[in-house]
């Protein structure tokens, strides 16, 4: 099951940092979500843009799990080449995984 | 003193919808109106065309959006913070005052100033992102310390309606009002980590209320063409409710709040703003009814001893060129062209990208999906000279007659780069001067 099922997500930038927030639709998949999307496979799924550290974050109080993905933006918004600089639409490369 | 205030947020971006501040300020209820349309690069934008013409360097839409709402907001009794001011509140200060004159409107306007430091940084320093001296990323155009309360507080006391800023932190907009309305302690960083929460949620204007969420069979959200923009109900307590105006489209929810609560946030256990460093791992949000969330807890801790300073430099110039291809062997034909331009232009560039949008423009080859009926070519390629950069998308469209059969709906595009860099000062050496002037 890809997490598009039961997640959604919103990505932000700062500079070359790439946030991405997974937010399940039901909060009680939120421990599920924790037990199956480590930082690791985060890095892993994201290879291809993300050439820095994942650090993930757990928020238990909104059941949402924030992912901070570093060297991720081709410098960053204002000087990169690729077509969404901003990265904005990786929210949805992220809901890709499959669990 | 008052035990609730409503702050309505009009406008998240320099370019956003000019409309729905409209709305708030005749439906809403509301005490303030924040308009928060500076982005990292967009002061470095305007400080550009304040050399070119010292009477520039504000918001382009400045005069758009104050025509719009000048009488409404004083009819109503709103007071307005923005920092439209850019790289020239006093300038902008004029305009409104301008504006009011022609419209026969007594107004007071307060602008705040003192964020630029471009005399005050060391090009030898190192920057927070490269590592590396400031001076080595380019020439430098603009240097702004992102400013605090301290100036907005100074401008509320003084009974501005209108106070225009330069370069200050997003959540400070929202910040400063609660604590003149509440005349909360300024070194109270329990109730600045609380407001502070509440100022970022309220930043991005329609991104809490259910713009940028929408996901048809998924996300439904109703009447997004009159998309409401948010009110925030702030008790003195720091609790608050993000609402918006009966009748307007979007939706205020769980969902659009956790994501807008997470966005951009690089650390949720300490966000650094100019006034505070606050903890968003305490934050509780509830249905509070519908289109209403409560947003209680949250805290913080004391503010840094130094600023960031967001520093732009001269990054040179990006080429684009794209051109379509459809039908059978589409994807083969979209690559034959993008080897072609390539074998054409490698000599003069260091590093072009070729992508392929339908195909692996934004998501790369990560995940693979079938190939698609049709398909865009975009090259980019970075110069420093305009005329180097141009040349990429005058090989895209020489492909009309030069390149593969079937290409069509050719457009070529330059754009000047602005890099951002950062570094910070301490805030002793940045003092914010306020300048109130009336008619």
């Amino acid at each position: 099951m890809k997490l598009y099922e039961i997640a959604h997500s919103r990505a932000g930038d700062k500079g070359n940092t790439l946030t991405l927030s997974l937010i399940p639709y039901n909060e009680e998949a939120y421990q599920r979500l924790c037990e199956k999307v480590s930082a690791e496979k985060v890095k892993k799924h994201l290879s291809e843009f993300v050439k820095g550290d994942v650090i993930r974050y757990e928020l238990p109080n909104i059941s949402s799990l924030l992912f901070v993905c570093e060297q991720a933006l081709s410098t960053g918004v204002t000087t990169s080449w690729v077509m969404d600089a901003h990265g904005k639409t990786l929210s949805y490369a992220l809901l890709e995984l499959e669990i | 003193m008052k035990e609730t205030i409503r702050i309505g947020c009009g406008a998240g971006f320099s370019g956003d919808r000019i409309e729905p501040a409209l709305v708030l300020v005749e439906k809403g209820s509301i005490d303030f109106l924040v308009l928060e349309c500076l982005a990292e690069r967009t002061i470095a934008l305007a400080q550009k065309r304040k050399l070119q013409d010292p009477a520039t360097g504000y918001d382009p839409l400045l005069e758009r959006r104050i025509e719009l709402l000048i009488e409404p907001l004083k009819k109503n009794k709103v007071r307005l913070i923005t920092n439209m001011g850019a790289a020239n509140p006093l300038m902008a200060m004029e305009k409104i005052l301008a504006i009011a004159k022609r419209k026969n409107i007594s107004i007071k306007v307060a602008a705040v100033t003192g964020d630029d430091v471009l005399d005050r940084i060391n090009q030898d320093d190192n920057s927070l992102e490269t590592g590396e001296a400031i001076r080595k990323a380019g020439i430098v155009v603009s240097a702004n310390a992102y400013l605090g309360i301290e100036g907005i507080l100074e401008a509320l006391s003084s009974d501005a309606d209108v106070i225009i800023t330069g370069r200050v932190a997003d959540p400070s907009l929202f910040l400063a009002p609660m604590i003149d309305s509440f005349q909360w302690p300024t070194d109270n960083y329990d109730l600045l980590g609380k407001a502070t929460v509440l100022g970022h949620l309220m930043e991005c204007a329609g991104q809490v209320t259910g713009g940028y969420y929408a996901d048809p069979g998924k996300k439904e959200v109703r009447n997004m063409a009159n998309l409401g923009h948010p009110i925030l109900e702030v008790s003195s307590d720091g609790s608050g409710i993000i609402t918006k105006v009966d009748g307007t489209g979007g939706e205020v929810t769980l969902g659009t709040a956790k994501e807008q609560l997470l966005y951009e946030v690089v650390n949720p256990f300490e966000y650094y703003t100019p006034d505070v460093i606050a903890d968003f791992t305490t934050v509780f949000l509830t249905k509070a009814g519908d289109n209403k969330v409560l947003v209680t807890g949250g805290g913080g801790k004391e503010k840094p001893g130094t600023l960031k300073v967001s520093i732009g430099y001269q990054a040179g110039y990006l080429g684009e060129g794209e051109i379509t291809y459809a039908g059978s062997n589409a994807v083969e034909r979209a690559k034959l062209a993008g080897e072609i331009v390539y074998e054409r232009l490698r000599d003069r560039f260091e590093e072009l990208r070729v992508d392929l949008i339908g195909l692996n423009s934004v998501h790369g080859s990560a995940f693979h999906h079938t190939d698609p009926y049709e398909v865009r070519l975009r090259i980019a390629g970075k110069a420093a000279d305009y005329s180097l950069a141009a040349q990429v998308g005058e090989e895209i469209e020489a492909l009309y007659t030069n390149g593969p059969g079937g290409g069509g709906g050719a457009r070529k595009y330059v754009h000047e780069m602005i890099g951002i860099v950062s570094t910070l000062i301490d805030r002793k050496r940045v003092k914010p001067l306020v300048t109130v002037k009336s008619i």
